[in-house]
């Protein structure tokens, strides 16, 4: 039994090490010198790390600016989507309307078309739109906030339903008979407690609009100040002669955000969720 | 409280953003996807050099009679089968190896597959890209092959993107499979074990009926997923290899539509992939109310 279980052990850190692998790599050419990373015999380590290929990345790269822009848009559409889904959680939720179930259904459909297949229209839709407002036309960032705005409410909106369902009615009442308008409870009581729901939604938006490859690139054909990371990452990488160093510094600089917040979004969560329970 | 009118024109109020981006952004769009896929809508027609084409179903004709579209299509479910069997196997077999190692290595492990999940694709391409570069690639100098390109040949080009996208989709599955494997009380599996049932009877026998609403859940995610995988197959093919040879659907929709200025056409390719996935998706449904799962 004992044996066993060491073998499996053993097996479990071999294949931790086999899938992390790929992100060792990434970190350590980015901060090995040019020179061993044009090698034709690799080595797993260095003894000279240096920042040199981050410096070429920011720099020759214009990398900053990138990351700038896909910051931009990103936490853009967190902030709107999760207003947005917000109001609509909490009427979905804490009101009694008509269609209300025909709604959900509709969030659920609408949860399962394949975006991806709707780059013609949107394009058109985009470029139409830029004709009167520019700042959200194509090759703006506009045009990224507002797709990926629509793409994450239908799952942000049902993810906050269960959020919002679970702060006592009891509140609710209490907080009407202190004098509290609809206004006053929905943004001074409502609001603070699915704070925690509110950041593992917004996590997971943030990560959609900051990975897109697909419309970044299909939107901003010819305005090169404003591609994001992805695309700026993907005009780097030539048939050949890559600077191997500053992508893989470039791909550091863009995991980490990513990974920060996975990380980040796990103790909120718990702590958020061991808090209601004591409260 | 407050009266049921009230009630009503408060949901509105709160739902009417919602709505409204909801409606333009998706609505409009998926309507707008089947209108131009009827016309004939290059880049003479976007400029307003020629006027629009009602062809009807003409796209669609010239799709399913083209060569090119049944390949791709075939290359799409083959490259999407490949991906969901690696993905549900090593999935599988890491949960099930999570539940039988101490506390330590399971965290080692599920560390590490974090960190593949999270890695944005283009950056995990480009990593894989470099592991496997034909000069300067860790593989090609491990294995003794200077030179050799991943990339160049048909079928090692698609392996490797497959491997690629089965290494940052694994996770999902590992980490899902784990937690079901968890929620299935002890009394069960020990009351099989007084029953004198081996562990491999016990995990064919007891665990896998246990399990199966949760596989077919992940298998049809899976599924879905890699049936429109773009960025890895864009970024790691360049753009669909040497000739198109490594093209997938998505990936064909969108050099007809923006590489080839036949929007019409890239819309048609569009529909279809919505059509397929559709099908998936009511098949998903029906598998989840079979299994007693509720919505």
């Amino acid at each position: 039994m004992k044996a066993s279980r060491s073998l499996a052990e053993a097996v479990a850190v071999v294949a931790a090490g086999v899938v992390a692998f790929p992100l060792f790599w990434m970190v350590l050419t980015a901060v090995k010198p040019r020179g061993e990373v044009i090698s034709t015999e690799p080595r797993p380590w260095t003894t000279r790390p240096t920042l040199d290929s981050f410096v070429r990345a920011l720099t020759v790269q214009d990398f900053g600016r990138y990351f700038l822009n896909s910051v931009v848009v990103a936490v853009a559409v967190v902030a709107l989507s999760m207003l947005v889904a917000f109001l609509a959680a909490a009427a979905l939720t804490r009101l009694r309307f008509r269609g209300r179930t025909t709604m959900l259904v509709m969030l659920l459909v609408v949860q399962m078309v394949p975006v991806e297949a709707l780059t013609v229209p949107l394009f058109f839709l985009m470029r139409s739109v830029g004709q009167s407002v520019p700042a959200f036309g194509l090759n703006h960032l506009g045009s990224l906030v507002l797709v990926h705005l629509a793409f994450s409410l239908p799952f942000a909106i049902w993810m906050l339903r269960g959020f919002v369902a679970a702060v006592p009615v009891e509140l609710e009442e209490a907080a009407t008979l202190d004098g509290a308008g609809r206004f006053r409870f929905l943004w001074g009581v409502l609001f603070p407690l699915v704070a925690p729901g509110l950041v593992a939604t917004s996590v997971l938006s943030f990560i959609h609009a900051w990975n897109d490859f697909l419309f970044a690139k299909t939107f901003i054909i010819s305005a090169a100040d404003n591609q994001t990371l992805p695309l700026a990452l993907q005009v780097f990488v030539k048939p050949d002669d890559n600077d191997w160093g500053a992508i893989m510094a470039g791909s550091t600089l863009m995991t980490i955000p990513v990974l920060v917040f996975f990380v980040l979004v796990q103790r909120r969560l718990v702590s958020g969720l061991a808090g209601s329970v004591k409260g | 409280m407050t009266t049921a009118r009230g009630q009503g024109r408060a949901a509105l109020a709160y739902l009417s953003p919602a709505l409204l981006v909801l409606v333009a952004l998706l609505g409009y769009p998926v309507y707008q996807l089947v209108v131009i896929s009827f016309f004939d809508y290059g880049q003479e027609q976007v400029s307003g050099g020629a006027p629009l084409e009602f062809l009807g179903l003409g796209n669609y004709s010239t799709l399913l009679g083209s060569a090119k579209f049944w390949s791709v299509l075939g290359q799409t479910v083959g490259f999407a089968a490949v991906c969901v069997s690696g993905t549900l196997v090593v999935g599988a077999v890491l949960a099930v190896l999570s539940t039988r190692i101490r506390p330590w290595a399971r965290t080692c492990l599920f560390l590490a597959a974090l960190g593949a999940w999270a890695t944005p694709a283009v950056a995990g391409s480009t990593i894989w890209l470099f592991l496997f570069d034909a000069n300067f690639g860790l593989v090609n100098s491990l294995l003794g092959l200077d030179g050799f390109s991943w990339t160049y040949g048909k079928w090692t080009a698609f392996g490797l993107v497959a491997a690629e996208v089965i290494w940052c989709s694994f996770p999902f599955v590992m980490i899902t499979l784990y937690a079901g494997i968890r929620a299935i009380p002890t009394e069960v599996l020990e009351a099989a074990a007084l029953d004198g049932a081996s562990g491999w009877r016990t995990a064919r026998s007891v665990m896998l009926p246990l399990l199966r609403p949760l596989l077919i859940v992940v298998t049809i995610q899976s599924i879905i997923w890699d049936f429109k995988v773009f960025t890895q197959v864009y970024v790691m093919t360049g753009g669909g290899g040497i000739a198109g040879r490594n093209l997938v659907l998505n990936v064909y929709a969108y050099q007809e539509a923006f590489a080839a200025s036949e929007y019409g056409l890239g819309a048609a390719i569009g529909v279809v992939t919505t059509l397929i996935l559709l099908a998936i998706t009511v098949f998903y449904l029906r598998a989840l109310r079979r299994s007693g799962e509720v919505l």
